[in-house]
């Protein structure tokens, strides 16, 4: 105990010889802010807050960190769904949100460089002069940054045509968890040798910090079209993403919302969606002709089973329709005192079983659950709704996620697409991959970083004990 | 001189990999730089019989098969359902393997417009140098659980692991395409038309420049388009295909029909901005070219009595790197090395006794 009080006044004396001055923040009161992140069910207290202003701080940051052997997490808004931003106990939270600058975009290479604590959303305002954007888009990307996109590997709603975070990344400088500094990837959207921008993608900080990143930028689509439809059940709207799928179209996005998870939208942000079990969400985009004629096969296609269809090319009445969409996490808030937010992926085909698996699921805890999904690639989002206040409902509410992944996996699916591992589900990590998966996984980790600096604790569970 | 091993079972790579002391991965050999071992001591292994498509549900969009099946088999049996796979690799007339075309991560033309080799490639099974199979990724669409092996294997020539089974992403299509053959007085106004081509509001699949001055631009959607192509590019067409010609021009530039016995195939990552001064030096070399993908790739067709001294001087102050793809083994990557220590130490955790030779 002495020593490890010793080595942190030591380091937090070492951090102010950096001219950190007081942006080295060890108050009870400041520190308070940055013990939980999007996971607010975890709360952990650090030793100390850097907010770092230059990339050349956090390299000092780290290399400090690393000599004196204490753990570190880099910090953009604290957005993590899974925990992945969490304080370590005692260790050193480095804040990058005044890593702020887009540092060039270039439009005849349709690349964005930036720091790590821009905001997603920022990205594409600053393409938008040149007709560019960046195409990921997380609900959260008002707020969340770069740097935590690229540690999580975040997805959103337009992956369906797009990709993930990692497909936009083409390079990244990073800083390895002993201080030092690396190149990864580059500037073309052609990789030769292995993809090492691409590893360091999701790896949930564990390899250390991104702090410079190449980013792929597309064109702004002439033309998108948004395309609502309402069913009488669940089901009906999944059997209507499978018509989508069969008939070889190829939208950009395609999402469900149960009528709990509308309940809930028309309760906050007001999106004026109709009433009905289940909402599609449709979205074509490209040239506006064929744009046009595929919207026109799209109502078609949707028309026998919906209950009601409205469709917009309208950007202000896409927007509203996506506003709505996108705040359904915050919006359940309105329904319950707390929740807990899944994200399991299942083959696309397993949609329907999986949703009567989790109601039935729902019925047998008796917490209600609030079902937002990116129905295109079989990404599930289950709000689970419990009160916080009542004893055992959070351990019952856990209980319910857990049993929702086993269901994912044993589809054939994933434990998280586009939140991360974490602290929420790293015992399940282990149950999705093989023993000498998880053993390649660790030897990895530790040859990249052998004390554990990096995001101690997250993503990979404690090795199992050899008796 | 050298040994090869067939290699018709999981339990045959691992069996190779531990009895050592050394393996390369081979395929269909249509990269024959990369398919031969670069000294004696290198076992081969035959991947083509461990062949097979092991899951393809059309509705999925997804599709997984063994490392050794030809490219050609899967885009037969994708295009039966009206699918493809979106990165349009190269070289499957020659025979490239799914294996190869992973290992080796090259995209061809159409690529331009979904993305490359690693932007399909969800999930990945390889035995990695200590003879341990081992996976990552998976076989659904959309996934972020543990480190992402599938991408790291892209590109990894057969230096940090061997693969033996792979998961990819598949789009419907492709469509009905035509393309605008474009000729301009000189190869910069050629690639300012390629900057603006390149952020064209609807849908390129292709935009390839032929030295000096022709650009190849490969689309797919309504009547008007060929005329908003011209109309963006600002120039007359000299030509627009449709039908066989255009798909045979498009399989010719694949197939890397242009490039001559007599020549060294070099790919090279550049960007447009590098593009100008590339393609002088090459002018210089009496090198071939083709840029791809926007000029994201170079395709070079090197003299081969001539050293690569020249590119790889060239490469390496433009912070690029190339891949060597036929000829001798002796240099497969010239350039710029990228990864640095991330690298080293990527490579000890998957191969700490040295079972994959040296790039």
């Amino acid at each position: 105990m002495h020593n490890r009080c010793k080595t942190l006044a030591g380091l937090i004396s070492q951090l102010r010889d950096l001219g950190l001055g007081d942006r080295v923040l060890t108050h009870p009161a400041a520190l308070a802010a940055f013990g939980s992140d999007g996971l607010a069910v975890l709360h952990t207290r650090p030793a100390a807050v850097v907010v770092a202003e230059t990339i050349q701080e956090v390299v000092q940051i780290v290399r400090v960190c690393h000599r004196e052997q204490v753990p570190f997490v880099a910090r953009g808004s604290g957005t993590s769904l899974s925990g992945g931003a969490l304080p370590i106990e005692d260790g050193i939270v480095i804040a990058l949100n005044r890593l702020d600058s887009v540092l060039r975009i270039d439009d005849v290479e349709r690349i964005a460089v930036v720091e790590p604590g821009v905001i997603n959303a920022r990205v594409s305002e600053a393409a938008a002069p040149f007709g560019l954007t960046y195409a990921p888009d997380p609900s959260s990307q008002a707020v969340c940054t770069i740097g935590g996109n690229v540690a999580f590997n975040s997805g959103g709603a337009h992956c369906l045509l797009h990709g993930m975070t990692s497909n936009h990344v083409l390079g990244i400088t990073a800083v390895l968890p002993d201080g030092t500094i690396v190149e990864l990837g580059g500037d073309s959207t052609e990789q030769v040798g292995p993809d090492w921008a691409g590893l360091f993608c999701g790896s949930e900080g564990l390899f250390g910090i991104a702090i410079e990143i190449t980013l792929r930028l597309l064109p702004i689509a002439e033309a998108a079209h948004t395309t609502l439809a309402v069913y009488d059940s669940l089901e009906a709207a999944g059997d209507a993403v499978a018509q989508i799928v069969a008939a070889g179209m190829l939208p950009v996005a395609i999402e469900i919302m149960d009528s709990l998870a509308i309940e809930a939208a028309e309760a906050s942000v007001k999106p004026g969606y109709p009433r009905g079990a289940a909402l599609l969400i449709v979205e074509l985009e490209g040239e506006r002709v064929v744009v046009d004629a595929d919207a026109i096969q799209l109502r078609e296609l949707l028309a026998s089973g919906a209950t009601e269809l409205r469709a917009t090319g309208d950007p202000a009445g896409r927007a509203l329709i996506w506003k709505g969409r996108k705040s359904a996490f915050s919006a359940v808030g309105w329904l319950a005192p707390n929740y807990i937010v899944q994200d399991g992926v299942v083959p696309r085909t397993r949609l329907g079983e999986t949703l009567a698996e989790i109601e039935r699921l729902s019925a047998e805890f008796g917490l209600r659950i609030a079902n937002v999904f990116h129905a295109g690639d079989g990404n599930l989002h289950p709000l689970i709704l419990f009160d916080g206040a009542e004893p055992g409902a959070l351990d019952r509410a856990e209980a319910l996620g857990r049993e929702i992944l086993l269901v994912c996996l044993k589809a054939g699916g994933s434990v998280t697409g586009e939140h991360g591992i974490g602290m929420e589900k790293r015992e399940l990590l282990s149950l999705m991959f093989s023993e000498d998966d998880m053993a390649l996984m660790r030897r990895l980790r530790h040859t990249v970083d052998p004390a554990e600096l990096a995001n101690r604790g997250k993503m990979l569970p404690p090795p199992p004990v050899v008796t | 001189l050298t040994v090869a091993i067939a290699i018709d079972s999981v339990d045959a790579v691992r069996d190779a990999v531990r009895d050592g002391p050394s393996v390369l991965p081979v395929g269909g050999g249509s990269k024959p730089a990369l398919s031969t071992p670069p000294t004696g001591d290198v076992v081969a292994l035959d991947m083509r019989p461990l062949s097979g498509i092991v899951e393809y549900d059309p509705r999925e969009l997804t599709v997984t098969a063994l490392a050794g099946t030809a490219v050609a088999q899967l885009r037969d049996a994708l295009a039966a359902h009206r699918q493809h796979l979106p990165f349009d690799p190269p070289l499957v007339g020659s025979g490239a393997t799914l294996g190869g075309v992973v290992a080796t991560g090259a995209a061809g033309p159409s690529a331009f417009c979904h993305g490359g080799v690693r932007d399909f490639v969800i999930g990945v099974r390889f035995v990695d140098g200590t003879g341990t199979l081992v996976g990552g990724g998976g076989k659904v669409v959309k996934n972020a659980a543990g480190f992402d092996f599938a991408k790291l294997m892209v590109g990894s020539i057969g230096r940090l692991g061997v693969l033996v089974e792979l998961s990819f992403k598949v789009f419907p299509g492709p469509g009905v395409r035509a393309t605008a053959i474009l000729d301009f007085g000189d190869t910069p106004s050629a690639l300012a038309a390629m900057a603006r081509l390149g952020r064209a509001p609807f849908r390129i699949e292709a935009l390839d420049l032929q030295p000096p001055a022709r650009l190849l631009v490969r689309f797919a959607g309504s009547a008007e388009l060929p005329g908003r192509v011209c109309e963006l590019a600002g120039r007359e067409p000299t030509e627009v295909l449709d039908g066989d010609r255009e798909a045979r021009l498009w399989r010719r530039a694949s197939e890397l029909g242009w490039v001559g016995s007599g020549a060294t195939l070099v790919r090279a990552a550049i960007t447009l901005r590098r593009a100008p001064d590339l393609l002088a030096l090459l002018a210089d070399a009496g090198a071939q070219a083709r840029l791809s993908l926007g000029a994201n790739v170079a395709w070079i067709a090197w003299p081969s009595d001539k050293p690569l001294d020249p590119l790889d001087r060239w490469l390496h102050m433009q912070r690029s790197l190339g891949m060597v793809l036929t000829g001798r083994p002796e240099r497969l990557l010239i350039g710029r090395s990228r990864g640095g220590a991330f690298a080293a130490r990527v490579r000890d955790a998957l191969d700490p006794d040295r079972r994959f030779p040296e790039a």
